[in-house]
């Protein structure tokens, strides 16, 4: 072990973990070296992901969970991501507001990140950033993605279990999730169940599940059958429903493990952080080996003179040539 | 790797007992559109937990909005803080009710900016891009 950074992240120190996120989520290559010496000790922990629209009640949820965990004696970390804005860059990170109950526990680590441009619901760095708080002792994690509509699947290729949290009055806030995360939860928490339709909520929620285990496939093939997503009532203000969405969560993990699918997820996961990489890689190689070509092409595509395909090809033979 | 993806982050809490933060959140957003990332802590914040998420969040700037008249006792407190947490050298900002006697205690007390009631957001968002690395 060379890095002494690295060794201060492994011994739990506060400011040294935060300073290995900030430099994997910046991206600067000094965070590329401390990741390799920590992802060893990262391996093992268990990813708790949660997502649902906008003002679902994620964060309130993920703050009762982090209290139950820590009932355990379960050391927590939490990455928590909101939008970047797409015009400015900047971003307002609001999510731990309503977790700063928990801002003087030791036990607890909670990292707001900015998706900086990431599609999918997370930021790029997320996997590095769950593998540094795994490393410096948080084994248990949770990730809560931004507000999310119908695609923003990625959770589910990062997180062991997904929670999916709905809340009634949001309109049709079933339908609208029929497609993409709908079909990535492994438990349902139907929050504010106070208030008027949450059963409604609930009932919809069975209704697709019942038919998608009797229709036409699961969402994703490659999963092992035999999991039925539980649906769980919860009001997370009050702190109701949080045992019984606790339980659902560890019967998934007990089930991950006895079905092979934590095998299966983690090989998946791996694969992820992999291919994010070789993604980095090609934005490098493009830059360095072609510059400015991938402008003049753009150029070429925007003025109807060349296609996307016709370009990505010819950029591609030079680079592997 | 690729280019780095570097932002300014910016932590805006409230410390002490009073509870207007119409302020702090129209702050936030100047600082957002000015292509910052911020944090907001929000009402009612300890030192000891102000001081904590800076450290935990990697922030380049603190960002204090007191109202209440006990600038000096609570920057005193948060100072300690912070130092406790090894982040005595973000840049620290501080906005609301301040009399300007109260400017040279501030500044003793590692305070790097000071935007009384009334500054424009424009001031903030320079003062904070000329003190923060690129």
């Amino acid at each position: 072990m060379t890095s002494p950074l690295a060794r201060r992240v492994l011994s739990g120190e506060r400011n040294a973990v935060a300073r290995a996120i900030r430099l994997l989520d910046d991206r600067e290559p000094a965070g590329a070296e401390v990741l390799r010496e920590l992802w060893s000790a990262a391996a093992g922990a268990r990813v708790v992901g949660v997502t649902g629209p906008p003002g679902a009640g994620k964060s309130t949820l993920v703050d009762c969970l982090i209290e139950a965990f820590r009932a355990r004696g379960e050391r927590v970390g939490v990455a928590a991501v909101d939008p970047s804005s797409p015009f400015t860059g900047g971003a307002i990170l609001g999510d731990r507001i309503r977790m700063q109950r928990h801002a003087a526990d030791d036990g607890v680590f909670i990292r707001s990140l900015a998706t900086r441009g990431h599609l999918g619901g997370l930021s790029a760095s997320t996997l590095d950033v769950l593998a540094v708080l795994a490393a410096a002792g948080f084994r248990t994690l949770i990730l809560e993605t931004v507000g999310v509509g119908q695609d923003e699947v990625e959770v589910n290729r990062v997180a062991d279990s997904v929670l999916l949290v709905v809340a009634p009055g949001a309109g049709d806030a079933v339908q609208t999730l029929k497609a993409g995360v709908m079909e990535i939860a492994h438990v349902f928490a139907v929050n504010k169940a106070d208030q008027p339709g949450a059963d409604q909520v609930a009932r919809d929620i069975e209704q697709l599940l019942a038919y998608r285990e009797h229709g036409p496939g699961r969402a994703d093939p490659g999963a092992a059958a035999g999991w039925i997503p539980p649906v769980v009532s919860s009001v997370a203000v009050e702190g109701r429903g949080i045992p019984e969405l606790l339980e659902a969560l560890d019967r998934h993990a007990g089930w991950l493990r006895s079905s092979g699918e934590e095998r299966r997820r983690h090989r998946e996961r791996a694969r992820v952080a992999i291919v994010e990489q070789l993604r980095g890689r090609l934005d490098d190689a493009l830059d360095a080996r072609l510059p400015g070509r991938l402008d003049e092409a753009a150029a070429r595509v925007a003025d109807g003179a060349s296609d996307p395909h016709a370009e990505a090809e010819a950029l591609w033979a030079e680079l592997s040539s | 790797m690729a280019e780095t993806t570097r932002k300014i982050r910016v932590l805006i809490a409230k410390p002490g007992l009073d509870g207007h933060d119409v302020g702090a959140k129209i702050l936030c957003r100047a600082l957002m559109d000015a292509g910052m990332e911020v944090i907001y802590g929000g009402l009612r914040q300890a030192p000891a937990a102000i001081a904590r998420t800076a450290r935990d969040e990697a922030v380049d700037v603190l960002g204090l909005s007191i109202l209440s008249g006990a600038h000096l006792p609570l920057c005193r407190k948060v100072a300690a803080e912070l130092a406790a947490v090894g982040r005595a050298d973000l840049v620290w900002l501080v906005g609301g009710n301040i009399p300007r006697r109260d400017h040279a205690a501030l500044r003793e007390l590692g305070v790097k900016g000071i935007f009384p009631t009334g500054s424009a957001f424009d001031e903030v968002v320079a003062f904070i891009r000329a003190e923060v690395r690129p």
